[in-house]
């Protein structure tokens, strides 16, 4: 690469951990309001795309957290793993229980949809954020 | 019951444990050929538990039907899934041998187990658009088996499959959302009740687009361009899965659609359906007469075969049924047989092409015994299972006083007689055309012997003592049809 942008990838090292974060907010949040495991996956994607934009597609792959294929292997695996719980309570498979934990005086709300959308999560994070890492990789030859 | 989910479960788990595992090829393989013992064991214990307890269900999420997606496990759908298990094995163990393996590139495993898990997740689904969704669970790892070979042929085989198949799941699509607009539901037990509710004309659209959608999946005349564009590109253990289980899914669809739920259909299309039957199967066989390439002629056939179990349907009985899946079990057991054949054939001989090769016969009197075997089951010399397949179809096109479809029929029988006998006359009787010719020495090849003889084990047995399938697939016809065997 001839040209760098730098100010941009100044930039760019602190927005990537910020959008993944958000990333994550959005992800918990979607169960009561707007959001979920594919919104937040895909802004995962959006933070990996952005990121593959300033350096390149190569870097970004090295900063997922392991290959994307794998990736979305073990995010489908988990949503199926999900629904097991429900089994050994006599529901039937894929049925969520939720439960409450007291955490330092909060009462959270949990359960396994959480580990459900995690799941969704981690498989568009890997699919579609593989394929856009792919594209970029591709094009970044004729630049 | 959990049960009720495990032909979905055990191979989505064990395709996803080989993407895990994808750098490892030893790992991945041994998560491979566990998980398709595991699915093996999984149909035998529903085989047990659904011959005496009717059906196996289950609602996911234990959200209230209608709204809930329910699995019913019924005699149609374990048989078929027990097929599916058998040739999943068949094939991972024919994929250490040396006849004609898939390429080792790591997402061989992943792919097929994903097929199995789509096809049988549809064999068992109660609910239309769920039965979509895992028809393109199958589509898309059936493409990703096609596009493996990396060739500009497989490029073009993908090509052609994926858009001919993508017309097809449009106009699925299209028909599941006219028929929530029409009656309101989407599970197949409330389809059935709403369906009398609502005025048959116009019902018969929605059930003719229906009916063509799934004629593609089954591919079926004039839609069956994509099998022979895509079939004989793939190496033997994605081509067994794909000849017992691809045009099954469509059939199995069909039956439940025409047989269950839309019950009764209407009279012209099931007249238009015998058309169809009728025409599959003479373009079949004729196109498979005029091919050379082992793979191309045995991919014809299908057509013609699919023929055979659309007439079954189009019959609307419950003998015809009954035949229809009896034909099904036989047609992926002997097909997956002789594409394995074909394969050995290929190892032995060094080429697909019937022109350019000859004299197995005096080289490899074995394997000679082995594809006379599943091609006159395939033509329907008794006692093979061929025979009681299309003795079931013939005596009720009788029955029914249908004596043209059921002269078809036997003369299509006829050609495949030709076209086997084509096969044998070129690949086993005739000199090698090359004189200084002699057989491949010894490959390994024991593991693909092994495959090939369990199949034909099973082909035999079925065709010998034929008794207990016959009672099973009436008792699913009867399940199909709303009853209590």
């Amino acid at each position: 690469m001839t040209s760098r942008a730098h100010m941009a990838e100044i930039f760019m090292r602190g927005l990537y951990p910020l959008l993944l974060i958000a990333s994550v907010v959005i992800l918990f949040r979607g169960h009561n309001a707007p959001g979920g495991g594919f919104i937040g996956g895909l802004m995962a994607v959006a933070a990996s795309a952005s990121y593959a934009l300033v350096f390149n597609a190569t870097n970004a792959l090295n900063r997922l957290p392991c290959a994307p294929v794998r990736l979305a292997g073990i995010g489908i695996l988990l949503a199926l793993l999900s629904g097991v719980p429900a089994i050994s309570q006599g529901l039937p498979y894929l049925t969520h229980p939720w439960w409450t934990i007291n955490l330092f005086q909060v009462e959270l709300a949990a359960s396994t949809v959480m580990l459900f959308d995690l799941g969704v999560y981690l498989a568009v994070w890997g699919t579609i954020g593989g394929s856009c890492l792919l594209l970029i990789h591709s094009i970044e030859g004729e630049a | 019951m959990i049960l009720a989910v495990a032909p979905l479960l055990v191979p989505l788990a064990t395709a996803l444990l080989c993407t895990v595992s994808y750098g490892s090829p030893r790992l991945q393989s041994r998560f491979s050929i566990a998980g398709a013992l595991a699915l093996l064991i999984t149909a035998i214990i529903l085989v047990i538990e659904v011959s005496s307890n009717h059906v196996v269900s289950l609602t996911a999420g234990n959200w209230p039907l209608p709204y809930g997606i329910e699995v019913v496990v019924d005699r149609l759908g374990v048989a078929l899934t027990l097929i599916a298990a058998l040739m999943l094995t068949i094939s991972l163990l024919w994929q250490n041998s040396d006849a004609d393996p898939a390429p080792t590139s790591g997402f061989f495993h992943p792919l097929i187990h994903g097929l199995v898990a789509g096809s049988c997740a549809a064999f068992i689904t109660a609910d239309l658009f769920n039965l979509y969704v895992w028809f393109e669970v199958a589509l898309i790892c059936a493409l990703g088996l096609l596009a493996q070979g990396g060739g500009l042929k497989h490029f073009d085989a993908t090509l052609k499959y994926f858009v001919l198949n993508l017309v097809g799941t449009l106009l699925l699509l299209a028909a599941i959302a006219l028929t929530y607009a029409a009656t309101g539901h989407l599970n197949f037990a409330n389809l059935r009740l709403a369906v009398q509710q609502v005025d048959p004309a116009v019902m018969l659209p929605i059930t003719g687009l229906l009916l063509i959608a799934f004629l593609v999946k089954a591919a079926a005349f004039p839609f069956f361009a994509w099998l022979p564009a895509s079939y004989h590109t793939l190496p033997a253990p994605s081509l067994a899965v794909f000849s017992a289980l691809l045009s099954k899914i469509g059939i199995c669809a069909l039956v439940r659609m025409l047989s269950g739920t839309f019950h009764p259909p209407s009279y012209l299309l099931m007249t238009l359906l015998a058309g169809i039957a009728l025409l599959s199967m003479v373009i079949g066989v004729l196109g498979a007469a005029y091919h050379w390439d082992i793979r191309r002629i045995l991919a014809f056939h299908s057509i013609s075969q699919v023929g055979y179990m659309l007439l079954a349907i189009a019959l609307s009985s419950r003998q015809g049924d009954a035949a229809t899946i009896f034909f099904a079990v036989h047609h992926s057991l002997v097909k997956a047989g002789l594409f394995l054949c074909g394969a050995l054939i290929f190892c032995m001989a060094g080429h697909y092409d019937l022109r350019r090769i000859g004299g197995l016969y005096a080289a490899r009197p074995f394997l000679s015994v082995i594809f006379l075997l599943f091609a006159l089951s395939l033509v329907g010399i008794p006692p093979l299972t061929g025979f009681w397949g299309k003795y079931l179809i013939i005596r009720e096109c009788l029955i029914q006083g249908q004596y043209l479809w059921a002269g078809v029929a036997l003369s299509v029988g006829g050609l495949t007689f030709y076209s086997m006998l084509k096969i044998w006359k070129e690949a086993f009787w005739k000199p090698h055309p090359d004189a200084t010719w002699s057989p491949t020495k010894e490959k390994k090849l024991a593991p693909a012997y092994a495959g090939i003889c369990t199949l034909l084990f099973v082909v035999l047995w079925l065709g010998l003592y034929p008794e207990p399938l016959l009672v099973f697939v009436n008792d699913a016809a009867m399940t199909i049809r709303g009853g209590i065997p």
